[in-house]
């Protein structure tokens, strides 16, 4: 699966536009690659750290002078989503993977950027004109113990989505569509009469994905569905989600930080780092041969079963904090590789030979 | 004789509805400088154990029975003044979240300084040299600047290193560490594991760590303990368990794992989930989930429904499970095939 | 805590009893001996407020009945008594312990209506503050603030007096039940609002509240359908104290005169009238439906603790 066009990596506010036009050339230029069904451009999105304007006001040498720190929590995130596939993002906490899914969701609006869902800008949408995308687009969650509301029984749960987007339904549908999606998540459609809590931590999941799927969706973001569950739990989740992938065809945005589930479940990968995409690549492709030094520290991190005692990428330091945004490569006060031009200048992703691409200067320049 | 010697520990949580046993008959011992692996998924109870070695548990959980032997000395039924003594001193532990250890409001150096004048005759100046090497020990980078900090402002990776600092200044002999890795991320989990068994071989610490990590246990102990419902269910050497796991849920277990399957596969997952501890299944605790109820044959194997597993013995690893003892007085034990 | 769910019924209100039965609230009850008397007293004298009219030897707002001169008797246990005043009368020969039935009545209609209209004003603005958020929330809390820095009593005083200096005495002994629901209503709401954005805001963190708007829904019902159920049990705790405080207030009003007026009096009127006659040695005006007054406050306190203690999720999930 080839990609279309990631040649911008955007880092700054006025690269949307730029980014888009690009996207559109070179979409000309691969006719075969078929539209995406989302598209993530130059994607931004600041926190405040500083609180109301008040707070904001500061003495400094005398004058009064506003202040405002931000958390740059991504910072030009470019990222097609193909009809089909699961696309898994991975990265350490604070990458800004989560935050890349609530945006996609419409929960956060983005600082700058734009996304499109099969051609339609929706990150500038109200509630109201994102209805219809909803039904399009469901969201599955980590917490599987937060994410059910403790006082509503399964029926309710289940029963609120359909009714939202099939007002015309009569109650006798709405109860057959809830057996359905029930009976499709393995959870005995008699139990709609009880309460979240009632449940352990994998059937609440399971009821969570029920409900995303209840207005048969098309695409599903999961924001690490499976990382609050126990490990023979994880394997039955993620079968479910497969299962689904299969029989409804779905596409899945998969956001986790656990490389082992990635390499079964995901068709493509994107390693974030510090509100970057420093890789996307197709998995297999991604695991035989890593390009980007933090992907390859990663992947030799991962615990494995095998005897002997791996060597581990022992990478310098810890991970910034995204207040304040070291210069160029987001990566290089940690990197192995990383010479003069890491430090200044921001290095955009680039198609490898091996059809992925990568936002390395030291790949680019063949050092690495 | 080993250092650490656990016999027959029950734990029970006195709950409104009555008694719920959490851990029931717990056996297992560790000698001077080993690492010792306890597994299970959550409610199995390793936390639990972990935490009555030290007799921390909780209020409405308390000890029924057993006994924990550290050096010869019982400590079931200890006084807090001679627990105390051996808590932190000979036996430290590390918890999940480090800000359960550390004191918000004080700096690293003055948690540090206070831990040692607890324990030992010292002035605070000794202490506060003690503390900076151990704080280079654990690789900490600028340690003089740390003594001076708040737990706030170090970051996780960091806090968990000032943790095992903190653990290491007595000098115990085990270190007992309950998760200590899971709320890092893979990169710093990576270096904070390879950190502890590096210090514990180093200086002969013994290690029980508990965690829900097959991969971490695989690379860090020499023996395991697989928990599941209260109960250990299978234990031996570290790499003879993940290499061939004689019980079903072990195999259960390791199977699951998303490397053990093909990409794109299912995977092999063990079906249902871990009963509640007020409710648990008659016999064999994991028989509602475990395939190996029904012979190859066809025929139930009642007694997993009856009776409760005693250990078998089969090479280096002990199991509790009915099918693997009637695997062994068939005296053919093809390891290989119950992998199927 | 199944039974404060206000959910629409459905095929589980057979085991919604079972649900109560096995429940931590019902268990707590069973084994505290305080929050049992305190229910059974408060019971006893909702019911003595509510059944006034049967129960009551003789009914004092009927001038007809009184007899001035019976005023002053002592209660049945001091010399000088007459058999038919077991408590006694007042200075205006009304039969004490009617009277006090009926204040109590009073007291609790202002009590529990004070109470409500706080509930109904402080839940909307908190829930709109915190789910809100920004401005909406910048603007009600400090407005909160503005009004927690008078004291309900003095809001109360001038909203009074202003009442009754427009529209004169005679049209505020009239409507003094709803206007005293009003001025205590509007004087305490911030306590409600604050405790509500509280927890509001703990709970919009949580992810169900995201699924609802991932799932389309408007912020009204979001708000209404999905937040407000899991806000209930602070605010259940904080209706108890705030009816005893709303009883409390509207006794301290009425004892300056503010309040309720002598021809129908509240447990507050009561006593104020009482007070005049202390110096007299007719102790037992004042004294009688102070003490009722205090047993009222107590137990409606004691009660409030319990259901605290119940409901705070630290203590029994621990």
């Amino acid at each position: 699966m080839t990609t279309a066009s990631l040649s911008t990596a955007g880092s700054s506010k006025g690269s949307s536009a730029a980014a888009s036009t690009a996207s559109m050339d070179s979409g000309a230029a691969v006719p075969e690659a078929a539209e995406p069904l989302l598209s993530i451009r130059g994607l931004e999105k600041r926190f405040s750290l500083s609180g109301d304007f008040l707070e904001q006001l500061k003495f400094k040498g005398g004058k009064l002078v506003r202040e405002q720190k931000h958390v740059h929590a991504i910072n030009g995130v470019d990222l097609d989503i193909q009809r089909g596939e699961a696309l898994c993002v991975v990265g350490e906490s604070g990458c800004g993977k989560s935050t890349v899914a609530r945006t996609v969701m419409g929960l956060i609006h983005p600082s700058a950027g734009e996304i499109r869902y099969d051609g339609e800008r929706i990150d500038d949408r109200s509630t109201k004109e994102l209805l219809p995308f909803r039904r399009r687009m469901q969201m599955i969650f980590q917490n599987p113990y937060a994410s059910l509301n403790p006082r509503m029984t399964i029926q309710q749960t289940l029963e609120e989505p359909i009714r939202l987007h099939h007002p015309d339904w009569s109650p006798a549908q709405v109860k057959d569509k809830v057996a359905e999606v029930m009976n499709a998540v393995g959870i005995a459609s008699d139990w709609g009469g009880r309460y979240g809590h009632e449940f352990s931590g994998g059937q609440r999941q399971r009821i969570a994905i029920a409900r995303a799927l209840a207005v048969d969706p098309e695409f599903i973001v999961a924001d690490e569905p499976i990382s609050a569950l126990d490990v023979s739990i994880q394997a039955q989740v993620l079968n479910l989600l497969m299962e689904a992938q299969q029989q409804r065809n779905l596409t899945y945005l998969f956001i986790t930080h656990d490389l082992a589930v990635v390499e079964h479940f995901g068709t493509r990968v994107a390693v974030m780092y510090l509100g970057r995409v420093c890789e996307v690549a197709p998995t297999a492709t991604l695991f035989a041969t890593p390009r980007h030094p933090y992907t390859q520290a990663l992947m030799s991190a991962i615990p494995r079963l095998e005897d002997d005692r791996p060597q581990h990428i022992r990478l310098e330091g810890e991970v910034p904090t995204p207040v304040k945004l070291p210069s160029g490569c987001v990566f290089h006060g940690r990197c192995p590789h990383a010479n003069a031009r890491c430090r200044d200048e921001v290095p955009a992703l680039i198609a490898t030979d091996e059809g992925g691409q990568v936002a390395c200067h030291g790949v680019e320049e063949g050092r690495i | 004789m080993s250092l650490l010697e656990v016999n027959h520990l029950d734990v029970r949580f006195a709950l409104r509805r009555g008694d719920v046993q959490a851990l029931r008959d717990v056996c297992f011992s560790l000698d001077r400088g080993e690492r010792l692996g306890i597994v299970g998924e959550s409610g199995a109870g390793k936390s639990v154990a972990a935490f009555s070695l030290l007799n921390l548990i909780a209020k409405p959980g308390y000890i029924a029975g057993g006994s924990i032997r550290f050096d010869g000395q019982e400590l079931i039924g200890l006084s807090d003044r001679a627990l105390r003594r051996i808590r932190g001193h000979r036996i430290s532990m590390i918890f999940q979240d480090p800000m359960m250890t550390l004191n918000p409001v004080l700096t690293i150096g003055e948690q540090m300084v206070e831990c040692l004048k607890a324990h030992r005759r010292i002035s605070t100046r000794d202490a506060r040299a003690i503390s900076l090497r151990k704080l280079e020990q654990v690789q900490i980078p600028s340690p003089e600047a740390r003594l001076d900090q708040y737990p706030h402002e170090l970051s996780g990776g960091m806090r968990q290193r000032v943790i095992i600092a903190i653990a290491l200044l007595l000098d115990p002999d085990i270190i007992i560490a309950d998760e200590p890795t899971t709320a890092l991320d893979v990169t710093i989990q990576a270096e904070i594991m390879a950190l502890l068994l590096e210090l514990c071989e180093e200086h002969n610490v013994g290690l029980v760590l508990i965690t829900h990590d097959l991969g971490v246990v695989s690379q860090v102990t020499q023996r395991m303990l697989v928990m599941y419902a209260g109960r250990v269910i299978e234990q031996g050497p570290t790499r003879e368990i993940i290499n061939d796991p004689q019980h079903p849920y072990t195999q259960g277990l390791i199977n699951a794992l998303p490397q053990m399957a093909t990409p794109g596969e299912r995977l092999n997952q063990i079906p249902g989930s871990m009963p509640s501890l007020s409710h648990l299944p008659s016999g064999c605790a994991f028989h509602p989930r475990c395939g190996f109820v029904t012979r190859p044959d066809g025929s139930t194997r009642q007694a997993c429904v009856d009776e409760v597993p005693g250990f078998v013995t089969s090479g280096n690893c002990q199991a509790a499970c009915h099918m693997v003892a009637e695997m062994i007085e068939r005296e053919r034990i093809p390891a290989e095939e119950q992998d199927s | 805590m199944t039974t404060t769910t206000p959910t629409v019924a459905s095929s589980s209100t057979a085991s919604r009893w079972e649900r109560f039965r096995d429940s931590y609230l019902l268990y707590s009850f069973k084994r505290d001996l305080i929050a049992q008397l305190s229910l059974a007293v408060f019971i006893v004298m909702v019911a003595c407020a509510v059944l006034a009219p049967w129960l009551a030897p003789m009914n004092p707002y009927d001038l007809a009945q009184i007899d001035i001169l019976a005023s002053e008797l002592p209660p049945f246990w001091v010399d000088g008594s007459d058999p038919a005043y077991v408590m006694g009368t007042d200075a205006q020969g009304r039969d004490l312990l009617s009277t006090i039935l009926y204040g109590l009545r009073v007291s609790l209609i202002i009590g529990f209506g004070a109470v409500a209209m706080q509930a109904t004003l402080g839940v909307c603005f908190g829930l709109l503050a915190g789910y809100l958020g920004g401005r909406v929330d910048a603007f009600l809390m400090r407005l909160a603030d503005i009004q927690l820095s008078f004291s309900t009593l003095m809001v109360a005083i001038v909203v009074g007096a202003l009442f009754k200096a427009i529209f004169g005495g005679a049209t505020f002994s009239a409507y003094a039940v709803p206007l005293l629901v009003l001025i205590i209503g509007l004087a305490e709401w911030p306590q409600y609002a604050r405790t509500v954005r509280a927890s509001v805001l703990a709970e919009k963190g949580k992810e169900y509240v995201d699924a609802a708007r991932v799932m389309g829904l408007r912020s009204r019902r979001i708000m209404f359908r999905h937040i407000l159920p899991n806000t209930l049990s602070p605010i259940f705790v904080i209706s108890t104290v705030q009816v005893a405080n709303a009883i409390i207030s509207e006794a301290a009003l009425s004892f300056l005169g503010l309040g309720m007026p002598e021809t129908q009096p509240s447990l507050g009127s009561l006593i104020k009238s009482g007070f005049d006659y202390i110096q007299s040695g007719s102790w037992w005006i004042t004294l009688i439906p102070g003490l009722v007054l205090v047993v009222l406050v107590l137990v409606i306190n004691l009660l409030g603790d319990w259901l605290r203690d119940v409901l705070n999720p630290r203590l029994y999930k621990g």
